[in-house]
Protein backbone atom coordinates (compact mmCIF):
# COMPACT_ATOMS: atom_id res chain seq x y z
CA UNK A 1 0.00 0.00 0.00
CA UNK A 2 2.75 2.44 0.90
CA UNK A 3 4.50 1.60 -2.35
CA UNK A 4 1.36 2.48 -4.21
CA UNK A 5 1.09 5.75 -2.31
CA UNK A 6 4.65 6.54 -3.10
CA UNK A 7 4.08 5.97 -6.79
CA UNK A 8 0.87 7.98 -6.78
CA UNK A 9 2.39 10.96 -5.04
CA UNK A 10 5.49 10.92 -7.21
CA UNK A 11 3.55 11.04 -10.43
CA UNK A 12 1.53 13.97 -9.15
CA UNK A 13 4.71 15.82 -8.29
CA UNK A 14 5.87 15.21 -11.80
CA UNK A 15 2.91 17.18 -13.00
CA UNK A 16 0.44 14.44 -13.90
CA UNK A 17 -3.28 15.05 -13.74
CA UNK A 18 -4.55 14.90 -10.15
CA UNK A 19 -7.69 13.00 -11.02
CA UNK A 20 -6.09 10.73 -13.51
CA UNK A 21 -3.26 9.44 -11.37
CA UNK A 22 -3.98 9.83 -7.68
CA UNK A 23 -5.57 6.89 -5.94
CA UNK A 24 -8.68 7.23 -3.84
CA UNK A 25 -6.52 6.93 -0.74
CA UNK A 26 -4.00 9.61 -1.69
CA UNK A 27 -6.89 11.88 -2.66
CA UNK A 28 -8.63 11.32 0.66
CA UNK A 29 -5.49 11.74 2.71
CA UNK A 30 -4.88 15.00 0.83
CA UNK A 31 -8.32 16.15 1.95
CA UNK A 32 -7.28 15.22 5.48
CA UNK A 33 -4.14 17.32 5.15
CA UNK A 34 -6.20 20.28 3.99
CA UNK A 35 -8.33 19.86 7.11
CA UNK A 36 -5.22 19.97 9.24
CA UNK A 37 -3.97 23.08 7.50
CA UNK A 38 -7.04 25.11 8.35
CA UNK A 39 -7.18 23.83 11.92
CA UNK A 40 -5.11 25.40 14.66
CA UNK A 41 -3.28 22.18 15.46
CA UNK A 42 0.39 22.11 14.52
CA UNK A 43 1.33 19.50 11.95
CA UNK A 44 4.27 17.98 13.77
CA UNK A 45 2.22 14.90 14.63
CA UNK A 46 1.49 14.08 11.00
CA UNK A 47 3.69 11.17 9.98
CA UNK A 48 5.50 11.36 6.66
CA UNK A 49 3.50 8.65 4.98
CA UNK A 50 5.34 8.28 1.71
CA UNK A 51 8.80 7.84 3.20
CA UNK A 52 8.27 5.48 6.10
CA UNK A 53 5.95 2.51 6.13
CA UNK A 54 5.98 2.34 9.93
CA UNK A 55 6.56 5.75 11.43
CA UNK A 56 6.75 5.88 15.18
CA UNK A 57 4.40 8.70 16.01
CA UNK A 58 6.06 11.06 18.48
CA UNK A 59 4.52 12.90 21.40
CA UNK A 60 1.76 10.47 22.34
CA UNK A 61 1.21 10.91 26.05
CA UNK A 62 1.65 7.64 27.92
CA UNK A 63 2.86 5.79 24.84
CA UNK A 64 4.54 2.44 25.34
CA UNK A 65 7.01 0.59 23.12
CA UNK A 66 5.37 -2.22 21.18
CA UNK A 67 6.89 -4.62 18.67
CA UNK A 68 4.54 -6.32 16.25
CA UNK A 69 5.11 -8.92 13.56
CA UNK A 70 2.71 -8.29 10.72
CA UNK A 71 2.80 -10.18 7.41
CA UNK A 72 6.31 -11.39 8.24
CA UNK A 73 7.65 -7.90 8.90
CA UNK A 74 8.72 -6.54 12.26
CA UNK A 75 7.55 -3.11 13.38
CA UNK A 76 8.82 -1.16 16.41
CA UNK A 77 6.23 1.34 17.54
CA UNK A 78 5.34 3.77 20.31
CA UNK A 79 1.60 3.61 20.89
CA UNK A 80 -1.03 4.45 23.46
CA UNK A 81 -1.63 1.16 25.34
CA UNK A 82 -5.36 1.41 24.56
CA UNK A 83 -4.70 1.28 20.82
CA UNK A 84 -6.59 -1.61 19.30
CA UNK A 85 -4.85 -3.89 16.88
CA UNK A 86 -7.16 -2.56 14.15
CA UNK A 87 -6.29 1.08 14.80
CA UNK A 88 -2.62 0.18 15.07
CA UNK A 89 -2.68 -1.58 11.69
CA UNK A 90 -4.58 1.22 9.98
CA UNK A 91 -3.28 4.37 11.62
CA UNK A 92 0.28 3.44 12.58
CA UNK A 93 1.29 0.85 9.98
CA UNK A 94 -1.00 2.23 7.26
CA UNK A 95 -2.19 -1.26 6.43
CA UNK A 96 -5.64 -0.02 5.59
CA UNK A 97 -6.98 -3.23 4.07
CA UNK A 98 -8.48 -4.22 7.44
CA UNK A 99 -11.65 -2.17 7.78
CA UNK A 100 -13.42 -0.56 10.72
CA UNK A 101 -17.13 -1.31 10.49
CA UNK A 102 -18.82 -1.41 13.89
CA UNK A 103 -15.66 -1.28 16.07
CA UNK A 104 -17.45 -3.59 18.56
CA UNK A 105 -16.82 -7.11 17.27
CA UNK A 106 -20.19 -7.36 15.59
CA UNK A 107 -19.50 -7.00 11.86
CA UNK A 108 -16.25 -8.84 11.07
CA UNK A 109 -14.84 -6.16 8.72
CA UNK A 110 -11.69 -5.98 10.88
CA UNK A 111 -10.95 -9.73 10.71
CA UNK A 112 -7.23 -10.59 10.73
CA UNK A 113 -5.33 -13.77 11.58
CA UNK A 114 -3.34 -14.20 14.78
CA UNK A 115 -1.12 -17.28 14.49
CA UNK A 116 -3.41 -18.47 11.70
CA UNK A 117 -6.64 -18.08 13.67
CA UNK A 118 -9.15 -15.40 12.75
CA UNK A 119 -9.99 -12.70 15.29
CA UNK A 120 -11.77 -9.34 15.40
CA UNK A 121 -8.84 -6.92 15.52
CA UNK A 122 -11.10 -4.13 16.86
CA UNK A 123 -11.38 -5.99 20.19
CA UNK A 124 -7.64 -6.60 20.65
CA UNK A 125 -5.21 -4.30 22.39
CA UNK A 126 -2.25 -4.27 20.00
CA UNK A 127 0.22 -4.39 22.89
CA UNK A 128 -1.13 -7.83 23.87
CA UNK A 129 -0.17 -9.35 20.51
CA UNK A 130 3.57 -8.81 20.52
CA UNK A 131 4.49 -12.51 20.59
CA UNK A 132 2.15 -13.39 17.78
CA UNK A 133 2.25 -13.67 14.02
CA UNK A 134 -0.34 -11.29 12.63
CA UNK A 135 -1.59 -11.62 9.07
CA UNK A 136 -3.75 -9.03 7.32
CA UNK A 137 -5.36 -8.99 3.88
CA UNK A 138 -2.13 -7.37 2.61
CA UNK A 139 -0.27 -10.56 3.58
CA UNK A 140 -2.68 -12.98 1.93
CA UNK A 141 -2.14 -12.15 -1.71
CA UNK A 142 -1.15 -9.43 -4.12
CA UNK A 143 -2.93 -8.20 -7.28
CA UNK A 144 -0.54 -10.20 -9.45
CA UNK A 145 -0.59 -13.22 -7.16
CA UNK A 146 -4.01 -13.61 -5.56
CA UNK A 147 -4.94 -16.15 -2.92
CA UNK A 148 -7.41 -18.72 -4.32
CA UNK A 149 -10.15 -17.23 -2.12
CA UNK A 150 -9.43 -13.77 -3.54
CA UNK A 151 -9.52 -15.18 -7.07
CA UNK A 152 -12.84 -16.86 -6.33
CA UNK A 153 -14.32 -13.65 -4.90
CA UNK A 154 -13.40 -11.91 -8.16
CA UNK A 155 -14.74 -14.62 -10.45
CA UNK A 156 -17.97 -15.00 -8.43
CA UNK A 157 -18.60 -11.27 -8.00
CA UNK A 158 -18.71 -11.86 -4.24
CA UNK A 159 -19.02 -8.20 -3.27
CA UNK A 160 -20.76 -5.00 -4.17
CA UNK A 161 -19.33 -1.99 -2.34
CA UNK A 162 -16.33 -3.99 -1.15
CA UNK A 163 -16.11 -2.59 2.37
CA UNK A 164 -16.64 -5.92 4.13
CA UNK A 165 -14.65 -7.87 1.54
CA UNK A 166 -11.23 -7.96 3.17
CA UNK A 167 -12.84 -9.21 6.38
CA UNK A 168 -14.90 -11.75 4.43
CA UNK A 169 -11.77 -13.00 2.67
CA UNK A 170 -9.75 -13.25 5.90
CA UNK A 171 -12.61 -15.17 7.52
CA UNK A 172 -12.95 -17.46 4.49
CA UNK A 173 -9.22 -18.17 4.27
CA UNK A 174 -9.16 -19.17 7.95
CA UNK A 175 -12.32 -21.22 7.47
CA UNK A 176 -10.54 -23.46 4.98
CA UNK A 177 -8.62 -25.02 7.88
CA UNK A 178 -11.59 -25.16 10.30
CA UNK A 179 -13.91 -28.16 10.81
CA UNK A 180 -16.68 -26.90 8.54
CA UNK A 181 -19.02 -29.42 6.91
CA UNK A 182 -19.54 -29.57 3.13
CA UNK A 183 -22.99 -27.93 2.89
CA UNK A 184 -23.76 -24.30 2.01
CA UNK A 185 -25.67 -24.01 5.31
CA UNK A 186 -22.50 -24.91 7.20
CA UNK A 187 -20.48 -22.31 5.30
CA UNK A 188 -23.14 -19.72 6.18
CA UNK A 189 -22.87 -20.68 9.85
CA UNK A 190 -19.07 -20.44 9.79
CA UNK A 191 -19.23 -17.08 8.00
CA UNK A 192 -22.00 -15.59 10.16
CA UNK A 193 -19.58 -13.29 11.99
CA UNK A 194 -19.07 -11.28 8.79
CA UNK A 195 -21.89 -8.96 7.86
CA UNK A 196 -22.36 -7.70 4.30
CA UNK A 197 -24.60 -4.63 4.13
CA UNK A 198 -24.95 -5.03 0.34
CA UNK A 199 -26.16 -8.59 0.76
CA UNK A 200 -23.61 -10.36 -1.43
CA UNK A 201 -24.00 -13.49 0.69
CA UNK A 202 -25.07 -15.85 -2.11
CA UNK A 203 -21.97 -15.11 -4.15
CA UNK A 204 -19.70 -15.15 -1.11
CA UNK A 205 -20.89 -18.68 -0.27
CA UNK A 206 -20.51 -19.72 -3.93
CA UNK A 207 -16.96 -18.30 -4.06
CA UNK A 208 -15.92 -20.14 -0.90
CA UNK A 209 -17.53 -23.39 -2.02
CA UNK A 210 -15.78 -23.17 -5.40
CA UNK A 211 -12.42 -23.12 -3.63
CA UNK A 212 -13.36 -25.92 -1.24
CA UNK A 213 -14.64 -28.04 -4.11
CA UNK A 214 -11.78 -27.11 -6.43
CA UNK A 215 -14.13 -25.83 -9.10
CA UNK A 216 -13.15 -22.18 -9.25
CA UNK A 217 -12.07 -21.14 -12.72
CA UNK A 218 -9.22 -18.68 -12.85
CA UNK A 219 -10.22 -15.34 -14.24
CA UNK A 220 -9.22 -15.16 -17.88
CA UNK A 221 -8.49 -11.65 -18.99
CA UNK B 1 -3.32 7.66 33.23
CA UNK B 2 -4.21 4.28 31.76
CA UNK B 3 -1.86 1.36 32.31
CA UNK B 4 -1.74 -2.00 30.56
CA UNK B 5 0.29 -4.47 32.58
CA UNK B 6 1.33 -7.97 31.57
CA UNK B 7 1.75 -10.45 34.42
CA UNK B 8 3.10 -13.95 33.83
CA UNK B 9 2.90 -15.02 37.46
CA UNK B 10 -0.54 -15.62 39.06
CA UNK B 11 0.52 -14.27 42.46
CA UNK B 12 1.66 -10.99 40.94
CA UNK B 13 -1.49 -10.75 38.80
CA UNK B 14 -3.62 -11.34 41.89
CA UNK B 15 -1.68 -8.71 43.84
CA UNK B 16 -2.29 -6.21 41.03
CA UNK B 17 -6.00 -7.08 40.95
CA UNK B 18 -6.28 -6.86 44.74
CA UNK B 19 -5.59 -3.12 44.58
CA UNK B 20 -9.02 -2.60 43.01
CA UNK B 21 -11.78 -1.13 45.14
CA UNK B 22 -14.23 -3.65 43.65
CA UNK B 23 -14.12 -6.64 41.34
CA UNK B 24 -17.63 -5.80 40.15
CA UNK B 25 -19.14 -3.11 37.90
CA UNK B 26 -16.88 -0.09 37.56
CA UNK B 27 -13.71 -1.82 38.78
CA UNK B 28 -10.63 0.41 38.57
CA UNK B 29 -8.40 -2.61 37.92
CA UNK B 30 -9.51 -5.29 35.46
CA UNK B 31 -8.00 -8.54 34.26
CA UNK B 32 -8.07 -8.95 30.49
CA UNK B 33 -7.92 -12.15 28.44
CA UNK B 34 -9.88 -12.29 25.17
CA UNK B 35 -11.03 -8.71 25.55
CA UNK B 36 -14.29 -9.35 23.74
CA UNK B 37 -16.39 -7.98 26.61
CA UNK B 38 -14.02 -5.57 28.32
CA UNK B 39 -12.73 -3.65 25.29
CA UNK B 40 -16.26 -3.45 23.90
CA UNK B 41 -17.53 -1.93 27.17
CA UNK B 42 -14.50 0.37 27.49
CA UNK B 43 -15.35 1.85 24.09
CA UNK B 44 -18.86 2.51 25.39
CA UNK B 45 -17.53 4.12 28.61
CA UNK B 46 -19.44 1.48 30.58
CA UNK B 47 -16.14 0.12 31.92
CA UNK B 48 -13.43 2.67 32.71
CA UNK B 49 -10.54 0.81 34.38
CA UNK B 50 -7.35 2.75 35.08
CA UNK B 51 -5.28 -0.40 35.05
CA UNK B 52 -5.78 -3.52 32.93
CA UNK B 53 -3.80 -6.65 33.73
CA UNK B 54 -3.08 -8.96 30.79
CA UNK B 55 -3.46 -12.50 32.16
CA UNK B 56 -3.22 -14.37 28.85
CA UNK B 57 0.28 -15.59 29.64
CA UNK B 58 -0.67 -17.25 32.93
CA UNK B 59 -0.32 -21.05 32.94
CA UNK B 60 -4.06 -21.82 32.78
CA UNK B 61 -4.39 -22.76 29.13
CA UNK B 62 -4.87 -26.53 29.29
CA UNK B 63 -7.70 -29.04 29.21
CA UNK B 64 -6.89 -32.11 31.30
CA UNK B 65 -8.74 -35.22 32.40
CA UNK B 66 -8.97 -35.67 36.17
CA UNK B 67 -8.22 -38.91 38.08
CA UNK B 68 -11.95 -39.24 38.92
CA UNK B 69 -12.83 -39.13 35.21
CA UNK B 70 -13.89 -35.50 35.25
CA UNK B 71 -12.44 -32.66 33.21
CA UNK B 72 -10.33 -29.66 34.22
CA UNK B 73 -10.64 -26.68 31.91
CA UNK B 74 -8.06 -23.90 32.22
CA UNK B 75 -9.35 -20.36 32.64
CA UNK B 76 -7.43 -19.19 29.55
CA UNK B 77 -8.64 -21.96 27.22
CA UNK B 78 -10.20 -20.27 24.20
CA UNK B 79 -13.87 -21.05 23.62
CA UNK B 80 -13.23 -22.55 20.17
CA UNK B 81 -10.56 -24.87 21.55
CA UNK B 82 -12.91 -26.04 24.31
CA UNK B 83 -15.85 -26.57 21.94
CA UNK B 84 -13.79 -28.72 19.55
CA UNK B 85 -11.92 -30.72 22.19
CA UNK B 86 -12.56 -34.43 21.46
CA UNK B 87 -13.48 -35.27 25.08
CA UNK B 88 -15.88 -32.34 25.29
CA UNK B 89 -17.54 -33.31 21.99
CA UNK B 90 -17.92 -36.91 23.14
CA UNK B 91 -18.73 -36.70 26.87
CA UNK B 92 -20.03 -33.16 27.32
CA UNK B 93 -21.80 -32.51 24.01
CA UNK B 94 -24.07 -29.91 25.62
CA UNK B 95 -21.03 -27.73 26.36
CA UNK B 96 -19.63 -28.00 22.85
CA UNK B 97 -23.03 -27.24 21.30
CA UNK B 98 -23.68 -24.30 23.64
CA UNK B 99 -20.35 -22.65 22.88
CA UNK B 100 -20.68 -23.17 19.12
CA UNK B 101 -24.18 -21.69 19.18
CA UNK B 102 -22.84 -18.41 20.56
CA UNK B 103 -21.01 -15.51 18.91
CA UNK B 104 -18.88 -16.04 15.79
CA UNK B 105 -15.75 -18.06 15.07
CA UNK B 106 -13.65 -14.90 15.40
CA UNK B 107 -15.04 -14.15 18.86
CA UNK B 108 -14.81 -17.78 19.99
CA UNK B 109 -11.14 -17.80 18.95
CA UNK B 110 -10.58 -14.89 21.35
CA UNK B 111 -12.98 -15.49 24.25
CA UNK B 112 -11.80 -17.62 27.19
CA UNK B 113 -13.45 -19.91 29.75
CA UNK B 114 -13.08 -17.39 32.58
CA UNK B 115 -14.06 -14.47 30.38
CA UNK B 116 -17.23 -16.20 29.22
CA UNK B 117 -18.19 -16.89 32.85
CA UNK B 118 -17.91 -13.14 33.39
CA UNK B 119 -19.62 -12.11 30.16
CA UNK B 120 -21.78 -9.02 30.76
CA UNK B 121 -25.41 -8.55 29.89
CA UNK B 122 -26.47 -7.25 26.47
CA UNK B 123 -29.24 -5.13 28.04
CA UNK B 124 -29.12 -1.99 25.90
CA UNK B 125 -29.82 0.22 28.90
CA UNK B 126 -26.70 -1.14 30.59
CA UNK B 127 -24.65 -0.54 27.44
CA UNK B 128 -25.87 3.04 26.85
CA UNK B 129 -24.56 5.59 29.36
CA UNK B 130 -27.37 7.99 28.43
CA UNK B 131 -29.88 5.62 30.03
CA UNK B 132 -30.60 4.93 33.67
CA UNK B 133 -29.28 1.57 34.85
CA UNK B 134 -28.93 0.29 38.41
CA UNK B 135 -26.31 -2.20 37.33
CA UNK B 136 -24.05 0.43 35.76
CA UNK B 137 -24.91 3.23 38.19
CA UNK B 138 -26.45 1.89 41.42
CA UNK B 139 -29.51 3.80 42.53
CA UNK B 140 -30.07 5.59 39.22
CA UNK B 141 -33.13 3.53 38.25
CA UNK B 142 -33.95 1.01 35.53
CA UNK B 143 -35.17 2.30 32.19
CA UNK B 144 -35.50 -1.25 30.86
CA UNK B 145 -38.51 -2.10 33.03
CA UNK B 146 -40.57 0.62 31.37
CA UNK B 147 -38.67 0.46 28.08
CA UNK B 148 -37.75 -1.96 25.32
CA UNK B 149 -37.48 -5.19 27.30
CA UNK B 150 -38.36 -7.85 24.71
CA UNK B 151 -35.01 -9.64 25.07
CA UNK B 152 -34.70 -9.30 28.84
CA UNK B 153 -35.18 -11.72 31.72
CA UNK B 154 -38.33 -13.27 33.16
CA UNK B 155 -36.69 -15.33 35.91
CA UNK B 156 -34.63 -14.08 38.84
CA UNK B 157 -35.47 -10.43 38.20
CA UNK B 158 -35.99 -7.72 40.79
CA UNK B 159 -37.60 -4.29 40.72
CA UNK B 160 -34.04 -2.95 40.23
CA UNK B 161 -32.81 -5.06 37.33
CA UNK B 162 -34.13 -7.40 34.63
CA UNK B 163 -30.90 -7.87 32.66
CA UNK B 164 -30.36 -11.30 31.09
CA UNK B 165 -27.16 -13.29 31.48
CA UNK B 166 -26.18 -13.61 27.80
CA UNK B 167 -23.84 -16.61 27.94
CA UNK B 168 -24.63 -19.95 26.30
CA UNK B 169 -21.58 -21.65 27.81
CA UNK B 170 -22.73 -20.81 31.35
CA UNK B 171 -26.07 -22.53 30.78
CA UNK B 172 -24.33 -25.75 29.75
CA UNK B 173 -21.95 -25.47 32.72
CA UNK B 174 -24.97 -25.13 35.03
CA UNK B 175 -26.54 -28.32 33.65
CA UNK B 176 -23.16 -30.09 33.96
CA UNK B 177 -22.80 -28.95 37.59
CA UNK B 178 -19.43 -27.33 36.99
CA UNK B 179 -17.23 -25.98 39.77
CA UNK B 180 -15.39 -22.67 39.46
CA UNK B 181 -11.90 -22.61 40.98
CA UNK B 182 -10.70 -19.24 42.18
CA UNK B 183 -7.32 -18.11 43.43
CA UNK B 184 -7.24 -14.96 45.53
CA UNK B 185 -5.12 -13.15 48.07
CA UNK B 186 -6.18 -15.66 50.76
CA UNK B 187 -5.51 -18.79 48.69
CA UNK B 188 -7.68 -21.05 46.58
CA UNK B 189 -11.37 -21.81 46.87
CA UNK B 190 -13.98 -23.51 44.73
CA UNK B 191 -17.54 -22.40 44.10
CA UNK B 192 -20.32 -24.45 42.48
CA UNK B 193 -21.55 -22.65 39.36
CA UNK B 194 -25.00 -22.24 40.91
CA UNK B 195 -23.49 -20.06 43.64
CA UNK B 196 -21.02 -18.20 41.41
CA UNK B 197 -23.47 -15.78 39.76
CA UNK B 198 -25.68 -13.64 42.00
CA UNK B 199 -29.29 -12.61 41.57
CA UNK B 200 -29.64 -8.85 41.06
CA UNK B 201 -31.83 -8.19 44.14
CA UNK B 202 -31.12 -4.62 45.19
CA UNK B 203 -27.42 -4.83 44.23
CA UNK B 204 -27.48 -5.55 40.48
CA UNK B 205 -23.96 -4.11 40.17
CA UNK B 206 -22.74 -7.25 41.96
CA UNK B 207 -22.91 -10.12 39.47
CA UNK B 208 -20.58 -12.75 40.94
CA UNK B 209 -18.93 -13.73 44.23
CA UNK B 210 -15.57 -12.38 43.01
CA UNK B 211 -13.65 -9.99 45.26
CA UNK B 212 -10.69 -7.77 44.31
CA UNK B 213 -7.73 -9.94 43.30
CA UNK B 214 -9.87 -13.04 42.75
CA UNK B 215 -8.71 -14.82 39.61
CA UNK B 216 -10.61 -17.71 38.06
CA UNK B 217 -7.93 -20.33 37.39
CA UNK B 218 -9.96 -23.25 36.08
CA UNK B 219 -13.36 -24.90 35.86
CA UNK B 220 -13.91 -28.57 36.64
CA UNK B 221 -16.64 -30.86 35.39
CA UNK B 222 -17.70 -34.03 37.22
CA UNK B 223 -17.29 -37.31 35.33
CA UNK B 224 -20.01 -37.79 32.70
CA UNK B 225 -23.11 -39.39 34.29
CA UNK B 226 -23.47 -43.04 33.24
CA UNK B 227 -25.64 -43.42 30.15
CA UNK B 228 -26.34 -39.70 29.99
CA UNK B 229 -27.07 -37.88 26.77
CA UNK B 230 -26.87 -34.13 26.60
CA UNK B 231 -27.99 -31.40 24.26
CA UNK B 232 -28.23 -27.62 23.89
CA UNK B 233 -31.15 -26.08 22.04
CA UNK B 234 -31.13 -22.36 21.34
CA UNK B 235 -33.99 -20.25 19.96
CA UNK B 236 -33.26 -16.78 18.60
CA UNK B 237 -34.30 -14.13 16.11
CA UNK B 238 -31.66 -15.17 13.53
CA UNK B 239 -30.34 -18.59 12.58
CA UNK B 240 -26.83 -17.68 13.69
CA UNK B 241 -24.79 -15.05 15.52
CA UNK B 242 -27.53 -13.92 17.88
CA UNK B 243 -28.22 -14.12 21.59
CA UNK B 244 -30.84 -16.56 22.86
CA UNK B 245 -34.46 -15.56 23.39
CA UNK B 246 -34.70 -18.91 25.14
CA UNK B 247 -32.37 -21.88 25.34
CA UNK B 248 -32.22 -25.18 27.17
CA UNK B 249 -29.28 -27.31 28.30
CA UNK B 250 -30.35 -30.84 29.21
CA UNK B 251 -28.39 -33.82 30.51
CA UNK B 252 -30.61 -36.90 30.78
CA UNK B 253 -30.09 -40.59 31.61
CA UNK B 254 -32.93 -42.98 30.83
CA UNK B 255 -33.34 -46.75 31.08
CA UNK B 256 -36.23 -48.60 29.52
CA UNK B 257 -37.96 -45.35 28.64
CA UNK B 258 -37.79 -44.13 32.24
CA UNK B 259 -35.75 -41.11 33.28
CA UNK B 260 -33.23 -42.02 35.97
CA UNK B 261 -31.40 -38.69 36.15
CA UNK B 262 -32.03 -35.24 34.68
CA UNK B 263 -30.23 -31.92 34.81
CA UNK B 264 -31.93 -28.90 33.27
CA UNK B 265 -30.77 -25.31 32.80
CA UNK B 266 -32.31 -22.48 30.81
CA UNK B 267 -30.67 -19.55 29.01
CA UNK B 268 -31.95 -16.26 27.62
CA UNK B 269 -34.64 -16.03 30.29
CA UNK B 270 -32.76 -15.65 33.57
CA UNK B 271 -30.71 -12.95 35.26
CA UNK B 272 -28.19 -15.75 35.83
CA UNK B 273 -27.69 -19.14 34.13
CA UNK B 274 -30.96 -20.74 35.22
CA UNK B 275 -30.74 -24.24 36.66
CA UNK B 276 -34.21 -25.66 37.29
CA UNK B 277 -34.37 -28.22 40.13
CA UNK B 278 -38.18 -27.94 39.80
CA UNK B 279 -38.08 -29.36 36.28
CA UNK B 280 -35.58 -32.04 37.32
CA UNK B 281 -37.90 -33.21 40.11
CA UNK B 282 -40.80 -33.51 37.65
CA UNK B 283 -38.68 -35.64 35.31
CA UNK B 284 -37.08 -37.94 37.87
CA UNK B 285 -38.38 -41.50 37.65
CA UNK B 286 -40.98 -40.58 35.02
CA UNK B 287 -41.52 -41.94 31.53
CA UNK B 288 -39.80 -39.96 28.77
CA UNK B 289 -43.03 -38.69 27.24
CA UNK B 290 -44.27 -35.31 26.08
CA UNK B 291 -46.84 -34.82 28.89
CA UNK B 292 -44.05 -35.37 31.43
CA UNK B 293 -41.79 -32.91 29.58
CA UNK B 294 -44.60 -30.39 29.53
CA UNK B 295 -45.09 -30.72 33.30
CA UNK B 296 -41.36 -30.20 33.79
CA UNK B 297 -41.45 -27.10 31.58
CA UNK B 298 -44.45 -25.70 33.47
CA UNK B 299 -42.55 -26.22 36.73
CA UNK B 300 -39.44 -24.51 35.36
CA UNK B 301 -41.38 -21.38 34.37
CA UNK B 302 -43.84 -21.29 37.31
CA UNK B 303 -42.10 -18.31 38.90
CA UNK B 304 -41.67 -16.39 35.64
CA UNK B 305 -42.44 -12.66 35.79
CA UNK B 306 -42.78 -11.33 32.27
CA UNK B 307 -42.23 -7.65 31.48
CA UNK B 308 -44.33 -5.52 29.12
CA UNK B 309 -42.78 -6.93 25.92
CA UNK B 310 -41.42 -10.36 26.75
CA UNK B 311 -44.47 -12.36 27.82
CA UNK B 312 -43.91 -14.60 24.79
CA UNK B 313 -40.74 -15.89 26.43
CA UNK B 314 -42.71 -17.91 28.99
CA UNK B 315 -44.26 -20.18 26.37
CA UNK B 316 -41.16 -20.05 24.16
CA UNK B 317 -38.92 -21.26 26.99
CA UNK B 318 -41.39 -24.05 27.82
CA UNK B 319 -41.51 -25.25 24.23
CA UNK B 320 -37.74 -24.97 24.00
CA UNK B 321 -37.31 -27.23 27.02
CA UNK B 322 -39.95 -29.72 25.86
CA UNK B 323 -38.31 -29.97 22.45
CA UNK B 324 -34.82 -30.34 23.93
CA UNK B 325 -36.05 -33.17 26.19
CA UNK B 326 -37.74 -34.87 23.24
CA UNK B 327 -34.56 -34.71 21.17
CA UNK B 328 -32.27 -35.91 23.94
CA UNK B 329 -34.45 -38.91 24.85
CA UNK B 330 -35.18 -39.93 21.25
CA UNK B 331 -34.06 -43.48 20.62
CA UNK B 332 -32.24 -43.67 17.34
Amino acid sequence: MSDQNQRGEKSELEGGSEFGKSTRRTFLSRLGMAGLLVSTRPMIGEPARAESPAPSAPAIEGAIPVTLRVNGKKYDLQIDPRTTLLDCLREHLHLTGSKKGCDHGQCGACTVHVNGRRVNSCLCFAAMYQDHEITTIEGIGQPENLHPIQEAFVSHDAYQCGYCTSGQIMAAVAMLSEPCGPEDAEVKEFMSGNICRCGAYQNIVAAIQSVRQGTNKKKTA
Amino acid sequence: MFELLREDDPVRAIAAGAKATTAQQGADVRFIAGGTTLIDLMKLNVETPQKVVDVTHLPFGKIETLPDGGLKIGAMVRNSELAYHPIVRKDYAVLSEAILSGASTQLRNMATTAGNLLQRTRCMYFRDTAMRCNKREPGSGCDAITGVNRSLAILGTSEHCIATNPSDMNVALAALEATIHIQGTKGERSVPIGDFHLLPGNTPQRETVLEPGDLIIHVTLPPPAPGARSLYLKLRDRASYEFALASAAVVVSATGGKITRARVALGGVGTKPWRSPEAETELMGQAATEPVFRKAADAALREAKPQSQNGFKVELAKRCLVHALKLVTQTT
